[in-house]
């Protein structure tokens, strides 16, 4: 039952959005993103929305995909968008009891809830045509000039991929653990809440045990690999930006370039 | 030929429970020669464990010296080059594994060591090749058996072209035909690239094409030499609660019930050729 979650949302793919350098991915979503604060009109986010839903066919990605990742913070985005309506001043165009809606509440609460859910799309885009692996080499990579200022981006990144690597493990291990207590009369599926997450302690206890050890083995384990940090290590596959990634990277900057462009104006 | 391993009066102990200081290793002096497949023997809380740790600078000695290919291990300079002619693999192969592909993680060694990233696919393929788990590269290692995980976890090691390879209880943890892929692969490395073999183990069946045995007990040697030899000494061993091989068992009782044949015949094939002869 276990084995069926889905880890870092990645669907393999071959498209030229699954092909470009992590790191263009990365750039992108962040260029996208201040873009999307800067864009003030309706016109600057019909550019936004175009360019989203352009990267999203060119991905395959199905939207029912992307919708799904909305669903849980629908909550925030209906409360930001509800309080945006209600406290912005403006021309009232209805009021009752404590409550008045203006045209600018209306305009800004539009945008709000466009904004975050654009915002959530964008990086799950990225998250569905980017392996995990990618997406650390291309963080390390792109962090690197951190270091300077001793930021340990090396051993971040290397966190999170050995991570990465025990999820599946630690998965395996939970579901033995669980057999051999469901085999000794445990019950893990009935009660209310408090009860099934008491009955969930001899599951954890066991686990983090576990998780301890298998931390110090493998710790052994990569000294004895003559692993000793960051300093004068080298990788095996080499991150190289191609043609399709300054297409990438240039598609980026006229986005953000057309839509500050459209703010100065006014628009 | 030249020792690449040498320990003198190597002694090392641990903290108990109790606060106690117990001790591990005894004074254990030997030298391994390069290019040999040696066998340790012992059962649980021998101090083998303890003594295949000091062979590559994970554990450093309390007392005495350990010397790989002439260098000290007790000098943090040399701590990587030590590390990198003496690689480890270790019991749980789950738990030496880096990464999430194949490939990756048999290129972990020669990453750390700063080798050129052409050189570095250069030798993982081979590597691979080595251990016939080529085709597999590109799998994730969850997925794979355990005697298929060991044999990458040998390949991530000989990436980093050592001249010797401890294995500290390589199939204690997989089932019988995983524990024919790793010991095959092991005397295969050993025999055709030359690279000297340190089995720790305590599977008599795994022993038997070493050159050396060393049985331990206790923090100390109380055998060493060829098998045939080792194992001729059938109440000794028994006595350090180790069992013989099958074929010297059957061969002991058989003396014992009056039959008078050679107790190095070792391999199945040599004990039936005895036993034959006798018969006829």
């Amino acid at each position: 039952m276990l084995k069926d979650i889905t880890l870092g949302q990645f669907f393999p793919g071959d498209t030229l959005l699954h092909r470009l350098d992590p790191r263009t991915k990365l750039i992108l979503t962040f260029v996208y993103i201040v873009a999307l604060f800067v864009a003030k009109s309706y016109i600057s986010y019909a550019v936004m929305l175009l360019f989203l839903i352009m990267s999203v066919v060119i991905s395959k990605v199905k939207p029912k995909a992307l919708f799904r990742g909305l669903k849980p913070i629908m909550v925030i985005i209906i409360i930001t968008a509800l309080l945006n309506l209600f406290y912005t001043d403006g021309n009232t165009l209805v009021e009752f009891w404590i409550f008045k809606i203006t045209d600018a509440g209306i305009k800004s609460a539009v945008f709000m809830a466009l904004r975050i859910s654009m915002l959530i799309m964008g990086t799950f885009l990225l998250t569905y045509t980017t392996s995990p692996i990618d997406l650390t080499d291309g963080l390390e990579k792109l962090l690197n000039p951190l270091k300077k200022i001793k930021v340990p981006v090396h051993e971040l990144a290397m966190m999170m991929s050995i991570a990465l690597r025990f999820i599946p493990t630690l998965i395996e291990e939970t579901d033995k653990i669980m057999s051999a207590q469901k085999a000794r009369g445990a019950d893990f599926e009935t009660g209310n809440i408090l009860q099934r997450a008491k009955a969930m302690l001899p599951l954890l206890v066991p686990l983090f045990v576990s998780a301890f050890r298998r931390a110090d083995e493998l710790a052994v384990a990569m000294e004895a690999r003559c692993y000793h940090g960051g300093v004068g290590r080298t990788r095996m596959k080499q991150l190289r930006m191609k043609r399709r990634d300054l297409l990438g990277l240039a598609a980026g900057a006229l986005l953000l370039g057309s839509v500050i462009t459209l703010a100065s104006l006014g628009l | 030929m030249k020792d690449i391993i040498v320990t003198e009066n190597l002694r090392y102990s641990y903290i108990s429970d109790e606060d106690k200081r117990e001790l591990a290793l005894d004074g254990i002096s030997l030298s391994i020669e390069e290019g040999s497949f040696v066998a340790v023997l012992g059962h649980n809380g021998s101090g083998k464990s303890t003594f295949a740790k000091h062979l590559n600078a994970i554990l450093l000695p309390e007392g005495g010296k350990v010397y790989v290919a002439g260098m000290d291990t007790h000098d943090e300079n040399l701590t990587i080059e030590i590390r990198r002619q003496v690689g480890m693999v270790f019991q749980n192969p789950d738990n030496q594994m880096v990464a999430n592909v194949v490939e990756e993680d048999v290129a972990f060694g020669p990453e750390n060591l700063g080798v050129e990233p052409s050189e570095i696919r250069r030798r993982v393929d081979e590597a691979l090749k080595l251990v016939g788990m080529y085709e597999y590269r590109t799998h994730a290692p969850h997925l794979l058996s355990g005697g298929q995980k060991q044999r990458i976890a040998i390949a991530g090691i000989i990436a980093m072209r050592p001249r010797c390879i401890v294995l500290d209880e390589p199939t204690a943890m997989l089932d019988p035909v995983g524990r024919e892929e790793v010991i095959k692969t092991i005397r295969e490395l050993n025999r055709n690239q030359g690279i000297t073999v340190v089995l720790i183990t305590h599977h008599m069946k795994e022993t038997i094409d070493a050159d050396r045995v060393i049985i331990m007990e206790d923090g100390r040697i109380v055998a060493d030499g060829r098998p045939s030899e080792v194992f001729a000494r059938v109440e000794e061993i028994k006595a350090v609660g180790l069992d013989v091989p099958d074929t010297t068992e059957l061969i002991y009782e058989l003396n014992r019930e009056g039959f008078n044949l050679p107790l190095e015949a070792l391999s199945v094939e040599e004990c039936a050729e005895v036993i034959y002869a006798v018969l006829s």
